[in-house]
């Protein structure tokens, strides 16, 4: 027999229930989501609003657990990369990446010197993707419809150079334990090179219809500031760190793989809003293109083919222990832990996703901002709900 | 008796000519804001239906005449469904002053330009009946904005409009069309700039496009004051606002750019009026797919600290060089 | 002054990047069009090449309707998503001559040969549902009998037909390769040229 025997007395659910315990007078709750045009996937906020002023925001997850660290206890080592592509599909390498390299430390497989750069150019060809399609979703919430379709048109290059070794345009899972499932052939390598000065020559253009632009900059600047203080207390890393002028970069201050053979700058703006973060990225896409074209350089020298030798199988049985490697993601600082009890299947895999830490400073950011302003703030962050979830 | 019939007739055909040229318009304006959003994203818009995709919004009006007709639960049936009506049915009045050619007028009045400014009014008050009648928190969200935008926006309208009466002393729009007539120079543009600035802003205020929609396109609030509609609901809010956008744009063209005044004289005609009205319906077609949405508080602000200041400026120092 | 400099002169002077922006769309407006407008355009060739549709078997070089595949199952059980089911072939029952053969060795004592299973599989289902795309098995298959297809336009209809019979798609492919290729314009001319 339900506890509820009449509608009217399941008044919302458990959430708002709790959410409407502190409700002030002369407010209206308000839930943003789940299913909702500006949420980038599904995510639900309570919103406690006075007029148009948030008072109280509370961000609501789990519509989108789909239970990715229980899987890791049931696939083999090799078998739970094609998760790591679903978990964010922003910057799906980035997350192949973090596993692969976490198993990696574990066995202590040494990836071949070919191999690494292989990686790095595609998982910053993946950045430029996941910051395209960030900022056109962003301006597309803001309410300007085509900025969108240019990003795609450059986007669309890209999935089709990463399509030659991968196969996939989205969710990547190319990465092996012991280095990557194919190598480039000479067209894709090819097209990267003439890709990288196109989209140079495009770059001038998004700033001149976007981030000058007098309306945008009046939605976006000083709005959902987030200041060092806040960014330590919640743990927020990536662009929403560097927009508030920590210039903290886990390929420069904890650099894994060949990271330290390229010459690249950390973009960090002082100024703790929305624009900051804004800029930080649009600064970084160019940064990403500086390491390609290093690295597309430096490749004809490196040694050593696409995967080690001997790779391991997908069934592998690392010995006992535990790894951890962390990885700078489109979003933030992805870290993986991986624990191993010697049998082909982990023992216990955790997935640390930036998103996480960035959405849980909304609550805060947003509070005395207006309605509209809540929709500035989370594209500002950079969301992909799965990888919130997992 | 004959008096009136012989005032009535013509009316009639007005009023009836004026539906088909909201209708067409309607039609027309549709399909080209959807081309040319594609084309300004680089991609075709409407293809399929008909050659080019032109058929695209006649077989969209049968969709939607097709669809059902929902009433939502606990809604005021009868102001849920006034709503729409209020908004379409003024438009069709709007047109009727308006001297789309030499002899191509509706009726001449001589209260032309109050006629048009007091019933595009109607539109704020069916967009506050729909939100409020929907019985949804988005859509009187969406409602109580719209109205604050709508009414703000046209205390500049009618002071611009006041601005280009007083240089021509009358309040006709016909009147106002014959004093622009002769050469290019003679259009008010040249001298009242400021004004036509004011307007053309101020038009895209009162009739909720972007860059000031928030009432309507939302990706905040789902779909404000419309959420609630479907079917023919829909339809008429939709070809109503098409329909207030020609009017604006056709009152522009009338009061400063010469209505169906050519760059000479002598060659007058119903399609130099069609050609400037069109101008700028395509400018604020260009400029919807270009400029993200301004927030709301910004909106009122452009209005209250920026238009109304300018506009009262601008008439005052009118009123002082036609003394002088 | 400063104040009214910020506050009055310096939005006014922005307000250009608002006729910037009109003037980066107009530009684009008259520019051509970049999208393939399918289906009277189509992804060129070279594109389509590496796209990485659901898996397919690739056929002996001699005899293209036979798969390479030994039957050896690493592909189904290093798949993840467990998509794939190969049931290897029965050995086929003995002829009159190798029965006797067969009675005559267990009269004498001697090892027993029995007929062989041919490597091929019997049976190769493949559940296009479920596959995660990732290439595992390509990569684990002893005898390189699996690749990518780049057929874009498969499409299925319902749950069952995702279920793709992988062994009748290779005899498919392999009656379409060997008929005659059709002879186009260019090539009879250049024939005649010859002649």
């Amino acid at each position: 027999m339900s506890a509820y025997q009449n509608l009217e007395q399941m008044k919302g659910d458990f959430y708002t229930q709790k959410f409407e315990a502190g409700k002030q007078d002369g407010t209206l709750i308000i839930n943003m989501g789940p299913q909702h045009p500006s949420t980038h996937g599904v995510l639900r906020i309570v919103i406690e609003v006075d007029g148009e002023y948030i008072v109280r925001a509370e961000p609501v997850l789990g519509y989108l657990h789909r239970m990715h660290e229980k899987m890791g206890e049931t696939q083999t080592w090799g078998g739970f990369i094609p998760n790591m592509g679903r978990v964010d599909y922003g910057h799906a390498m980035a997350w192949n990446w973090a596993y692969v390299g976490a198993v990696e430390k574990l066995m202590g497989i040494e990836v071949p010197e070919r191999a690494e750069y292989l990686r790095v150019i595609m998982t910053e060809f993946n950045r430029l993707t996941s910051h395209l399609l960030w900022w056109g979703a962003y301006i597309l919430d803001l309410g300007a419809f085509t900025p969108i379709m240019y990003a795609f048109d450059d986007r669309e290059m890209i999935l089709d150079i990463l399509q030659r070794p991968s196969a996939s345009r989205l969710t990547y899972s190319n990465f092996r334990v012991g280095g990557l499932q194919m190598d480039f052939d000479d067209k894709c390598i090819e097209l990267m090179k003439t890709f990288i000065p196109h989209f140079r020559a495009r770059l001038p253009m998004y700033h001149d219809l976007v981030t000058e632009n007098i309306i945008l900059r009046r939605r976006v600047e000083d709005i959902g500031v987030i200041d060092q203080d806040m960014c330590r207390r919640y743990g927020c890393t990536g662009p929403v760190l560097r927009g508030a002028g920590v210039p903290y970069d886990v390929r420069k201050d904890e650099p894994y793989s060949i990271y330290d053979r390229f010459d690249f700058e950390i973009p960090t703006q002082d100024t703790c809003c929305s624009m900051g973060r804004y800029k930080v990225r649009l600064a970084e896409m160019e940064q990403s293109m500086r390491i390609i074209e290093q690295a597309l350089e430096q490749l004809p020298s490196a040694e050593g083919g696409h995967i080690v030798d001997k790779a391991p199988k997908p069934a592998m049985k690392p010995p006992a222990g535990e790894a951890y490697f962390n990885v700078e993601g489109g979003r933030g600082k992805i870290g993986v832990y991986v624990v191993s009890d010697g049998g082909k299947v982990p023992y216990r895999i955790k997935l640390r996703a930036p998103g996480f830490s960035n959405l849980s400073a909304f609550a805060e950011a947003a509070t005395g901002t207006l309605l509209a302003d809540a929709v500035a703030i989370l594209g500002s962050l950079d969301l992909i709900i799965p990888e919130i979830d997992r | 008796m004959n008096a009136f019939l012989s005032n009535l007739i013509p009316l009639i055909i007005a009023a009836v000519a004026a539906m088909i040229w909201l209708g067409l318009n309607a039609l027309v304006w549709v399909y080209c804001e959807r081309k040319f959003a594609g084309h300004i994203q680089r991609r075709p818009g409407p293809f399929e239906v008909g050659p080019h995709g032109v058929l695209q919004p006649l077989i969209d009006g049968l969709k939607l005449m097709g669809k059902q007709l929902l009433t939502p639960d606990n809604a005021d049936a009868v102001l849920y469904w006034l709503a729409p009506l209020l908004s379409m049915l003024p438009v069709l009045l709007l047109f009727l002053p308006i001297p789309y050619g030499p002899v191509l007028i509706g009726m001449d009045v001589n209260l032309a330009l109050l006629l048009i400014l007091a019933f595009s009014s109607f539109n704020g008050l069916a967009v506050i009946l729909a939100g409020w009648a929907s019985n949804n928190k988005w859509g009187v969200l969406g409602a109580a904005r719209a109205v604050s935008q709508t009414v703000a926006y046209e205390i500049p309208l009618l002071l611009t409009v006041l601005t280009v009466s007083f240089m021509t002393g009358s309040l006709s729009l016909l009147d106002i069309t014959v004093q622009q007539g002769g050469h290019i120079g003679n259009w008010f543009i040249w001298k009242q700039p400021l004004a036509f600035i004011i307007f053309i802003i101020a038009m895209f205020g009162e009739t909720n496009r972007a860059p000031f929609d928030l009432a309507e396109a939302e990706s905040e609030l789902t779909a404000g004051f419309h959420t609630e509609y479907s079917s023919m609901g829909f339809g008429l809010f939709f070809m109503a606002e098409y329909g207030y956008m020609v009017v604006m744009c056709s009152v522009c063209s009338v009061l400063f750019l010469g209505g169906f005044n050519g760059p000479f004289p002598g060659i007058e005609g119903w399609w130099w009026m069609l050609i400037k009205t069109y101008a700028l319906l395509s400018l604020m077609v260009w400029a919807r797919w270009t400029f993200p949405r301004v927030r709301f508080d910004q909106l009122l602000n452009i209005n209250w600290k920026w238009l109304l200041p300018l506009a009262t400026v601008n008439l005052l120092a009118t009123a002082l060089i036609m003394k002088l | 002054m400063g104040k009214f400099k910020e506050n009055v002169i310096q939005p006014l002077i922005d307000c250009w990047s608002l006729i910037v922006g009109l003037k980066i769309t107009g530009k684009y407006f008259c520019k051509p069009l970049v999208t393939v407008h399918y289906p009277r355009q189509v992804i060129d060739d070279e594109n389509l090449e590496t796209y990485g549709g659901h898996i397919e078997l690739i056929g002996k070089p001699k005899d293209p309707a036979t798969p390479k595949c030994i039957s050896c199952m690493m592909c189904v059980t290093n798949c993840p998503s467990k998509c794939l089911s190969v049931v290897k072939s029965k050995p086929p029952k003995p002829t009159a001559e190798e029965e006797a053969a067969m009675k005559a060795a267990e009269e004498a004592g001697e090892k027993v040969k029995k007929p062989k299973a041919p490597k091929n599989p019997a049976k190769f289902t493949y559940d296009y549902s479920l596959c995660s795309l990732c290439g595992t098995c390509i990569d684990n298959c002893p005898a390189k009998s699996l690749k990518f297809s780049n057929d874009i336009y498969w499409v299925a209809t319902s749950r069952k037909e995702m279920k793709i019979d992988l062994l009748a798609r290779l005899k498919e492919q392999a009656t379409e390769l060997s008929a005659p290729v059709p002879k186009t314009e260019a090539a009879s001319a250049a024939a005649e040229k010859e002649a």
